[in-house]
């Protein structure tokens, strides 16, 4: 297995009862990269990434995280990994730097490195008086933005975004997205599960899942030109359209 | 509007069925109170061991020791030596040691050693056996005749305590539970903007509940009279009268609730430490009021179940009508009227 | 004005210090369906819920079919449809039993307005049986939709219909709409999905409480037409921070796979191109995303 393997996944399948909620799925994602996890709701990419996460094992196949095998390592996998939702919410009523240490202490960060990443932190997020303000006062987007850091505090190999984006405006979204860059060029593998399709364009690679199953993996534009379609929209849709579940 | 209006009982109904959670509190916790206060949670002390030390055995003490064998809450264990007393009751042999004094004959004079870990059976034990010890054959002791609840049952106590609690909790919490889950689910806001005026939302509310209070009244009395022997031998339209009463005061509270609350778990706080922890702890049903310092007796005036919890004691168990709890009806029906009126005046016809 | 649908006039609305909406006028016509575009928290909420009669507006006036939302606020209630933005259906209840309860509520029976659902009920149809809480996001949203119709109203709100919903569902429910709006409803609709603006036949742009900007979304792309670059590079980020350092580059910001640069007359796609790391460069009109930014940009100026 090369080192730049991040997420590797082999044939992995995940049954309840007689329902296979993920069936089968083998992709591999490398360092460094973003890569878009799509599906519509029900398509099984929440079950698959429960599983990615070591929240979940699988029913047959395997995957590896960091490296970490997901079935018999997922307390590693764990220590390894970032989650942010954009449920995922900070402690409204604690301060922004309260809520850093918070996190950044729950991963086993010593104080002074703590101190260094409030500093490092304001500095990115562009926050000055703001540290000490609750975060509950800041606009969404800012919010937004500081779970993303806070979900990354530990420098994970890999964080796992939950549409990050939704209902945020535009400049916000695209400000987010440059964080989201930015911790990528710096070696973090981020994942990315959405069903909103704008927020697919950004990422460098993506697959589709339909019915427990992936049916398509390639770059946007690769896709776009495969289906002859103007935008992810469409290629989503002509392949979700077949999908059979309800 | 009479069909919307039927409508929305029929959904309401259709949420109480559906919902486990409201059925286990309908009526899982009546049946299952009215048991554990009626059988199980007893304060009545039976089989109290006893053992007797005595330096010699007279005859006035075999026949004082023959009397505590024969009582019918007393086990006797026989006799033991004076230095073995604090072993025995040390080791829970028994709970109650009669020591004859050496010139009993004489004096009369005993003592009885009592385990007093739990002060209730302590007390009532040390009262069996002086009752035995004081009386002599010449001079017997003192009769006690008891009223109303001649066995002292604590059934009796408890049975219109346990109505005072559980009508709180099904009306006031349950009311209050379901209004705000309409908030908390956004189907308040469609049900306003609905021709259906707010008003009629709140007794379309409130129907569901009451019927199910209504079917707990007769639950509990079924249950008092068949099962835990309640007399019941008041007057039956008192009752009647005084729990609906009763009932639609806690829904009115449980509907007042909801209108300061905006969250299930709110709703669930307010109605348990504002509703149910005064019924048990202010109402007179485990503590009497007349023992609790003058502040606390006077907000138990607020409290409804404690005016509602004695009016049912002097019905069932005291066997009285109207004419004898016309002040706590009143104060029921003036407290239930002021609680609508505000209650429906606060539920907004807009958000905000 | 009884010729529009919706007619309103300077409506502001504040929470303690927050200002929820400033100075809002905006009029909708009949038969047409109007967006109401903007982010999270921008006001659109607030701004239904004063239409639908569920809040007063702290000044201003709002009608909607001729009536006026506070003085005839009953009326408005009899002949709106409203679909709140979070899920507002009984999740106990059935799919059928939801339709049936709704439209009771207005006094009706299903039958008597059901060809006004029928083409989304049908496909609710196989699982009428079904608790609505054991609905997919698409499935719950045509519910709704049903039990907002169900009473035939005059014309119908729409909060964030299609908000977690997945595309396909979607593209679905805007079919849905476009067939509705045949009927000669009007439909006022909010959405935070800029794409979805397309859909729409006239649209506002809403944020921090203020319409920026109200018109069809070729107007509105037409009157904030400017020279937009598209770049791409190997390596996105690196490349968005090299044009920034780039002469002429006015801003440069992500946008999908590409990142778009404004740039003034100093700069060429040539000398773009010729910046290390960049594969392509082409001139692209700028999308509503691009205008939202822009006129935001303004505002804050």
């Amino acid at each position: 297995m090369a080192a730049t393997e991040v997420i590797t996944a082999d044939r992995l399948t995940k049954r309840f009862g007689n329902f296979t909620a993920v069936d089968a799925i083998s992709f591999k994602v490398t360092r460094g990269e973003i890569f878009g996890f799509l599906g519509a709701n029900g398509a099984g990419k929440s079950t698959a990434m429960r599983m990615l996460c070591g929240l979940s094992m699988p029913t047959s196949g395997r995957a590896t995280v960091a490296g970490y095998d997901i079935a018999t390592q997922s307390e590693m996998v764990k220590r390894h990994i970032g989650y942010m939702s954009q449920k995922f919410s900070l402690y409204g009523e604690l301060t922004v730097r309260q809520n850093i240490a918070l996190f950044a202490g729950i991963y086993g960060l010593k104080k002074l490195e703590i101190k260094e990443r409030c500093a490092s932190l304001a500095e990115s997020l562009d926050f000055t008086e703001e540290m000490d303000m609750p975060v509950s006062i800041l606009p969404l987007g800012q919010q937004q933005k500081l779970s993303f850091s806070v979900a990354t505090i530990h420098n994970p190999d890999i964080v796992f975004l939950d549409e990050p984006t939704g209902g945020v405006d535009p400049i916000t979204r695209r400000q987010f997205w440059e964080l989201i860059y930015k911790k990528a060029a710096e070696g973090t593998t981020v994942f990315v599960t959405t069903h909103y399709m704008d927020e697919a364009e950004y990422c460098g690679r993506v697959s589709i899942m339909v019915d427990g199953c992936i049916k398509a993996l390639d770059t946007p534009s690769e896709l776009k030109k495969e289906f002859k379609a103007q935008n992810m929209d469409e290629v989503f849709r002509s392949l979700a359209r077949k999908a059979q579940r309800q | 509007m009479k069909k919307s209006f039927t409508a929305f009982i029929r959904k309401e109904i259709l949420h109480i069925i559906r919902d486990p959670r409201t059925m286990l509190i309908a009526f899982l916790i009546p049946v299952v109170q009215m048991v554990l206060f009626g059988f199980a949670i007893s304060m009545e002390v039976n089989d109290v061991e006893v053992m007797v030390c005595a330096p010699k055995i007279t005859p006035a003490i075999e026949a004082k020791v023959s009397q505590i064998a024969h009582n019918p809450y007393i086990t006797f264990k026989g006799y033991l030596a004076s230095d073995e007393i604090d072993r025995t009751i040390a080791a829970n042999k028994a709970l109650a040691v009669v020591v004859f004094s050496r010139d009993y004959d004489k004096s009369g004079e005993a003592q009885v050693v009592v385990d007093a870990s739990n002060p209730v059976t302590a007390q009532t034990s040390a009262g069996y056996l002086t009752q035995i010890l004081s009386g002599t054959t010449e001079n017997p002791a003192p009769g006690i005749t008891i009223l109303y609840n001649p066995q002292l049952r604590s059934g009796y106590n408890f049975v219109p305590g346990i109505m005072g609690l559980i009508f709180m909790l099904i009306c006031a919490m349950l009311t209050s539970v379901s209004i705000v889950r309409e908030k908390e689910t956004g189907t308040m806001e469609i049900l306003l903007v609905s021709p259906i005026r707010p008003v009629m939302i709140v007794i379309a509310k409130m129907i569901p509940y009451f019927m199910l209070s209504c079917i707990d009244l007769a639950v509990i009395l079924f249950i008092s009279k068949y099962a835990l022997g309640l007399p019941l031998s008041g007057s039956f339209p008192a009752l009647v009268v005084t729990s609906l009463v009763y009932i639609t005061l806690a829904l009115a509270l449980g509907l007042f609730v909801s209108t300061i609350v905006d969250t299930q778990m709110a709703a669930l706080l307010v109605s348990g430490m504002v509703f149910i922890i005064p019924v048990i702890m202010l109402s007179g049903m485990m503590f009497p009021i007349e023992n609790m310092p003058a502040p606390l007796q006077w907000i138990s005036n607020i409290v409804p179940a404690r005016w509602y919890i004695p009016a049912m004691r002097k019905i069932m168990v005291e066997g009285l009508g109207f004419n004898h709890i016309y002040p706590e009806l009143i104060v029921l029906s003036l407290m239930a009227l002021a609680l609508i009126t505000v209650s429906v005046k606060r539920f907004k016809i807009r958000l905000q | 004005m009884i010729g529009n649908a919706i007619h309103i006039e300077n409506v502001s609305k504040n929470f303690g210090s927050v200002k929820a909406l400033d100075n809002v006028s905006l009029d909708v016509s009949r038969g047409e369906i109007y967006g109401l575009l903007g982010p999270d928290g921008a006001g659109k909420t607030t701004l239904f819920r004063i239409l639908t009669t569920l809040m007063l507006p702290d000044s201003g006036k709002a009608m909607v079919c001729g009536f006026d939302t506070t003085k005839d606020y009953a009326r408005i209630r009899r002949t709106a449809g409203y679909m709140p933005g979070r899920f507002s259906l009984y999740p106990d209840l059935s799919v059928e039993e939801n339709l049936k309860f709704f439209a009771s509520l207005f006094g009706g029976k299903v039958s008597d307005n059901f060809d006004m659902v029928a083409p989304i009920y049908n496909q609710l149809a196989p699982f009428k049986n079904r608790r609505a809480a054991n609905l997919s996001g698409g499935m719950k949203q045509k519910l709704a939709l049903c039990c907002a119709l169900i009473h035939r109203p005059e014309i119908l709100f729409l909060d964030e219909p299609t908000t977690g919903v997945d595309a396909v569902s979607r593209s679905e429910f805007w079919d849905i709409l476009s067939d509705i709006k045949q009927t000669g409803m009007p439909i006022f609709v909010s959405t935070p999905y800029m794409d979805e603006a397309s859909r729409c036949d006239r649209i506002s742009l809403i944020n921090s409480g203020k319409i920026l900007e109200t018109g069809t979304l070729e107007d509105i792309l037409r009157r904030n037409s400017m020279p937009l670059l598209a770049v791409k590079g190997d390596n996105n980020y690196r490349t968005l921070l090299a044009l920034r350092e780039a002469a002429g580059v006015k801003t440069a910001f992500l946008s999908g796979e590409y990142i778009h640069v404004f740039t003034d007359s100093l700069c060429t796609p040539e000398s773009l191109a010729s910046i290390e790391g960049v594969s392509e460069v082409k001139a692209i009109n700028p999308d509503i995303e691009d205008v939202f930014i822009k006129i935001m940009g303004n505002g804050s100026n």
